[in-house]
């Protein structure tokens, strides 16, 4: 479900500088956070940083389009909540624009801001930040509740919305009877109990353990199958990185190195820091047929078909019985080029940093 | 270095002069103390000589007395109209309560308060607490115990909503905090007794007095809990607030407030205790009929049955309110939301209102018949009477040996305690020889073990002791507080105490301090040698935690009258008894903090140094005792603020000091009199409470623990 790279843009965030400390305003007289260019952007949060302020976020810009999930991956501390801190306003950027559906979110006063938050905001929080006296039907039903809608509507609201997230029968359930990944549900329904159209998820899967997180990684996807909201999805975590994103930034120090989709990111990484990311990943799941087919070379015969999105690895126990190869097929049915055990063989080597010293 | 060397090296102090200098400065305390001691003695012994040093000279005393009198006048003058009416106001609510509690039958009053005891804990305190009335109506002071509880049932109300209002002031204003933290602790160390005087003179006699005094003694804990229950609640749960696009005004509604909900009962609770002992207390300015001026009333006639029967009352609405507001802010309302069956709230509600149409055909379930009133109180009387006669000479030894042995001797000193009626010899040159000899040996043997500041602290200790504590001259023992002030809490605490004990000198109330210090003193002391060994053996034994807990529950639960009546009934009154007084009530925190410390260490310490082959012995000694420290000191700290609260209560048993001097004041409405040894009690509280507290933050920074207060 890739999103089509001209779809419209949904919340747009331009030159956003957080910084913490005495006086952080003084840094930001002028101008507004644009610098220009990056280096220059670069050079000034030194000088930030130099004068003894936390630079949380430096010159952050990206475009979250409509439909699409944006991941902002980082280790810790690298500023990926600030950053979704400020496109909420949860915490107000030192310098930069938020533009939501052509709005500069940051220039919204209180009344506005709440008026976003209930119609068009969701975000779901780490540790899951459910009111520990309600149960949860009246957790998912709480935003709803905020705005004055009546009981028996709201209820019925939230219903819909915890059947989505499978917790049917759980609805008199309080927070702490409930286990980890059942207190996410809670969390991401509640998110979505407003039907927002801006899905904020700040590492909504990271205190759950692994085979839970797998899990709630498929139904999220599921989820996004249905709804088509915008989302920015913060993680520290490459593999889900990889699994969810349509594109993503990836973050060090309060800066992005580098925005892509993944496969571009593991291909071409920026720099070393990008790269120690990219180490570890098993190429053959994230590449696709369509990554690496040959367009030069065309239809020949024993040539089997295969779509653009077919990852390598369940490719291979055809290429191992068919020297041919396969013609790798587009989402729009043409051919895009062909693909056999050598050129697979290829874009794995490109992976590797130490390759064997062969003796005739 | 024995401290015979030390005493050459500071004689011949101008030869040796650098070296002995770099010696100070490299490790001071040691000198000090001892300095200390030798000037304590030269003034001694230069006595009338040295007058003014020795004993504070009257001529300097500028009594404040007067002037806040003069002061308490005009302001009275000035605004006396204004309190009258507020006093007339807020007698209203008291009258109608205890109007409503006399009127209702017994029956239906005793029902309500099982059904809350049902819904707070279940059905255990539910019959505890139906027991409890029973026994109020049984012995027939029901109509004195529903007047205590009207003004609780008032006063908590009060105390809540203030508090609540201070507390959320207090969350949101970083500025107020500081006004009203330092507010709470002048109120929660003042001496609860010198309240009632100033709201005495402000009110007049009545039902008032007791319901403001209590209400301004028992909110600071609501304002405390509200915001630390406010500041614990996890930013995520206010953010989640906030992105479900939350108001300011429903962010603290419906956000705030209900995740902070379990630690403000907790303060409901706390206040709610607060306000029975203070109602308790109140009730010394007499002429109300409440259960508190029946246990003093009685108490002063040497009825002590009655007395006893009439504490033991006090004891369990204590208890029964305890548990009930406690059992409310534990209570589990989900588990409470689900569960199937009659809802209690209606049932209680149900049987209230059948009891209450029932006694109107029964009248036996609406007033208490005479013919069911058993009171033993003469019968125990008559008992106690045969035997204390029975035990006479085991009562005088234990009360001498305490007396001649122990209080004196640190009160006068050795120099005039030792006589041959006593102890069988007397105070000639050669004992007096053979006693600082002891003292240079015990000295002498902790500095050849290279530890100097004990070995000075040794011979320090032992000149008080030797002159007795009423007898030290003002000027050393005011440097020895300023010191240990200086050495714990650095430079500000020690111009803090200076200045406290300047005023407790200029004020004219030394030689009370002293009395004070004195009885608290030993009492502490004694709290805190007993109590850690028996907080150690809890920590050890389950079995004797199990015996220990519920029994300093219930002392810590114990208004505070009441526990003197035990002890007044055997050892009469004098200063014995209310030091046993003291002991009683301020060892609850020695034993807690310790077991406490003991039983809450980090477990992989213990497990490290059980696989480096402890044996439990060194294991207790070596690794569980020194890292407790930190929790042990905090229970220092609140055994010397528990002790020098229950002082001004003990004061009623016949002591003298500052508590009794309250005493005088509140009985002749003198205010600057009580005033004054109030203020002079905060001092001294004040200074403990900073100095034990410095230490166990200093300790607590060393080891990288916390120690908090329970
Ligand atoms: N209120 C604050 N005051 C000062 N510094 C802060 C504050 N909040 C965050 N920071 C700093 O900003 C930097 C970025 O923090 P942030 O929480 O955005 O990191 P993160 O990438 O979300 O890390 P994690 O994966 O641990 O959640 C950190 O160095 C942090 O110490
Ligand atoms: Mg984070």
């Amino acid at each position: 479900m890739p999103v089509a790279p001209d779809a419209e843009v949904k919340l747009s965030c331009r030159n956003v500088w957080k910084v913490y400390g005495n006086r952080p305003e003084q840094f930001f007289t002028g101008h507004d956070g644009n610098l220009g260019s990056d280096a220059q952007a670069k050079a000034h949060a030194q000088e930030i940083r130099d004068s003894g302020h936390i630079v949380a976020a430096a010159n952050v810009s990206f475009d979250v389009h409509v439909g699409e999930i944006f991941v902002i991956m980082g280790l810790s501390g690298s500023g990926k909540s600030t950053v979704v801190r400020c496109l909420s306003r949860l915490v107000d950027a030192t310098a930069g624009e938020v533009i939501l559906d052509g709005q500069n979110l940051l220039a919204a006063n209180k009344r506005e801001l709440i008026e976003f938050r209930r119609h068009k905001m969701g975000m779901v929080f780490q540790n899951f930040g459910l009111m520990p006296h309600l149960n949860v039907i009246d957790n998912v039903a709480f935003p709803l509740e905020l705005q004055g809608v009546p009981l028996k509507k709201r209820r019925e609201q939230a219903q819909e919305v915890i059947s989505l997230v499978g917790l049917e029968g759980r609805e008199g359930s309080f927070p702490r009877q409930l286990s980890g990944g059942q207190q996410q549900r809670v969390g991401i329904a509640r998110s979505l109990a407003v039907k927002p159209e801006l899905w904020f998820l700040d590492e909504p899967f990271s205190a759950l353990d692994p085979l839970i997180r797998r899990q709630m990684q498929d139904e999220f996807l599921r989820l996004q199958r249905e709804l088509h909201k915008s989302i920015v999805f913060i993680t520290h975590d490459f593999l889900e990185a990889l699994r969810i994103a349509d594109r993503m930034a990836i973050m060090r120090a309060g800066e992005v190195v580098q925005i892509g989709r993944p496969v571009d990111l593991i291909l071409n990484p920026a720099d070393d820091y990008v790269r120690e990311f990219t180490n570890d990943v098993p190429w053959e799941m994230v590449l696709t047929a369509g990554d690496i087919a040959d367009g030069t070379r065309g239809f020949a015969p024993g040539m089997g078909h295969i779509s653009a999105d077919t990852s390598v690895a369940t490719l291979l126990p055809y290429l191992a019985d068919h020297d041919a190869g396969v013609m790798v097929r587009g989402a729009d049915g043409e051919d895009i080029g062909a693909v056999n055990a050598r050129d697979v063989i290829k874009a794995l080597a490109s992976g590797v940093d130490n390759p064997a010293l062969v003796t005739d | 270095m024995t401290s015979e060397t030390l005493t050459s090296e500071s004689a011949a102090g101008t030869a040796s002069g650098p070296a002995l200098l770099r010696a100070i400065q490299a490790q001071p305390a040691p000198f000090v103390l001892f300095a200390l001691a030798v000037a304590t003695i030269v003034l001694y012994l230069l006595g009338p000589h040295a007058e003014a040093l020795v004993k504070f000279p009257d001529a300097w005393v500028l009594s404040p007395t007067a002037v806040m009198n003069d002061f308490m006048r005009w302001f009275v003058d000035l605004t006396g109209p204004v309190f009258q009416a507020i006093g007339w106001l807020l007698e209203w609510p008291v009258k109608g309560a205890q109007w409503l509690l006399a009127a209702l039958p017994w029956s239906v009053t005793t029902i309500v308060f099982v059904t809350l005891a049902w819904i707070a804990s279940g059905w255990r305190l539910a019959a505890f607490v139906l027991l409890s009335m029973l026994y109020m109506a049984v012995i027939g002071y029901w109509p004195e115990s529903m007047n205590s509880l009207a003004i609780v049932l008032i006063s908590v109300p009060m105390a809540i909503v203030v508090g609540f209002g201070f507390g959320v002031l207090g969350f949101y204003s970083e500025r107020a905090r500081r006004v009203i933290m330092p507010m709470l602790d002048l109120l929660q160390t003042i001496p609860a007794f010198a309240y009632l005087l100033p709201i005495l003179i402000l009110f007049g006699f009545g039902t008032t007095v007791g319901l403001v005094a209590s209400v301004l003694y028992a909110f600071p804990p609501m304002v405390r809990n509200t915001i630390l229950g406010l500041r614990a609640v996890p930013p995520e749960i206010v953010e989640a607030g906030e992105m479900s696009g939350a108001t300011p005004r429903q962010l603290f509604w419906k956000v705030r407030l209900p995740a902070a909900q379990n630690q403000m009962l907790l303060g409901v609770n706390q206040t709610t205790m607060a306000s029975l002992s203070m109602v308790i207390i109140a009730a010394i300015i007499g002429g109300t009929n409440d259960i508190g001026w029946e246990v003093l009333s009685t108490m002063r006639k040497a009825l002590f049955g009655e007395s006893l029967l009439a504490g033991f009352v006090i004891a369990l609405l204590a208890m029964a309110l305890d548990r009930i507001t406690y059992g409310f802010a534990k209570r589990d309302r989900f588990a409470a939301a689900q569960a199937a069956g009659l809802n209690p709230w209606l049932a209680g509600l149900g049987a209230a209102a059948a009891f209450g149409l029932l006694s109107l055909v029964v009248p036996a379930l609406s007033d208490w018949p005479a013919a069911w009133v058993y009171n033993p109180a003469p019968d125990m009387n008559a008992a106690l009477e045969v035997f204390v006669v029975e035990w006479r000479t085991w009562i005088e030894a234990i009360k001498n040996a305490a007396f001649f042995f122990l209080m004196l001797p640190i009160k006068i000193g050795l120099a005039k305690a030792v006589s041959p009626f006593t102890w069988g010899f007397e105070m000639t040159t050669p004992v007096i020889a053979g006693y600082g000899a002891l003292v240079a040996l015990l000295a002498g043997w902790a500095a050849l073990r290279g530890r100097l500041t004990l070995a000075a602290g040794i011979v320090l200790a032992g000149t008080i002791l030797f002159i007795g504590l009423t007898a030290m001259p003002w000027l050393t023992l005011a440097a020895i507080i300023v010191y240990a002030a200086w050495t714990t809490g650095g430079r500000m605490l020690a111009l803090g105490t200076a200045a406290g004990l300047a005023f407790l000198l200029v004020a004219g109330v030394w030689p009370q301090t002293v009395l004070s210090i004195y009885l608290c003193g030993v009492a502490v002391i004694i709290c805190f040698v007993l109590g850690t060994l028996i907080g150690v053996w809890a920590a050890q034994s389950n079995t004797v935690s199990a015996i220990v807990r519920p029994i300093i529950d219930t002392l810590q639960t114990m208004p505070l009258f009441v526990i003197l009546i035990p002890f007044v009934m055997v050892f009469k009154i004098g200063e014995f008894t209310a030091l046993l007084a003291i002991i009683a009530y301020a060892i609850v925190p020695a034993i807690r903090y310790t077991e406490h410390g003991l039983r809450n260490l980090p477990s992989d310490v213990i497990e490290a140094a059980t696989t480096v082959g402890c044996t439990p012995r060194q294991l207790l000694f070596r690794v569980k005792l020194p890292l407790a420290l930190p929790a042990i000191m905090l229970g220092l700290n609140q055994t010397i603020i528990y002790g020098i609260g229950m002082l001004v209560i003990a004061a009623l048993v016949g002591t003298n000091g500052l508590g009794q001097q309250i005493y005088i004041g509140l009985g002749d409405g003198d205010f600057g009199v009580g005033m004054t040894a109030g203020i002079g009690m905060a001092i001294i509280a004040i200074i403990a409470d900073r100095i034990t507290q410095s230490v166990s933050r200093r300790k607590q920074e060393e080891y990288g623990l916390t120690a908090t207060v329970i």
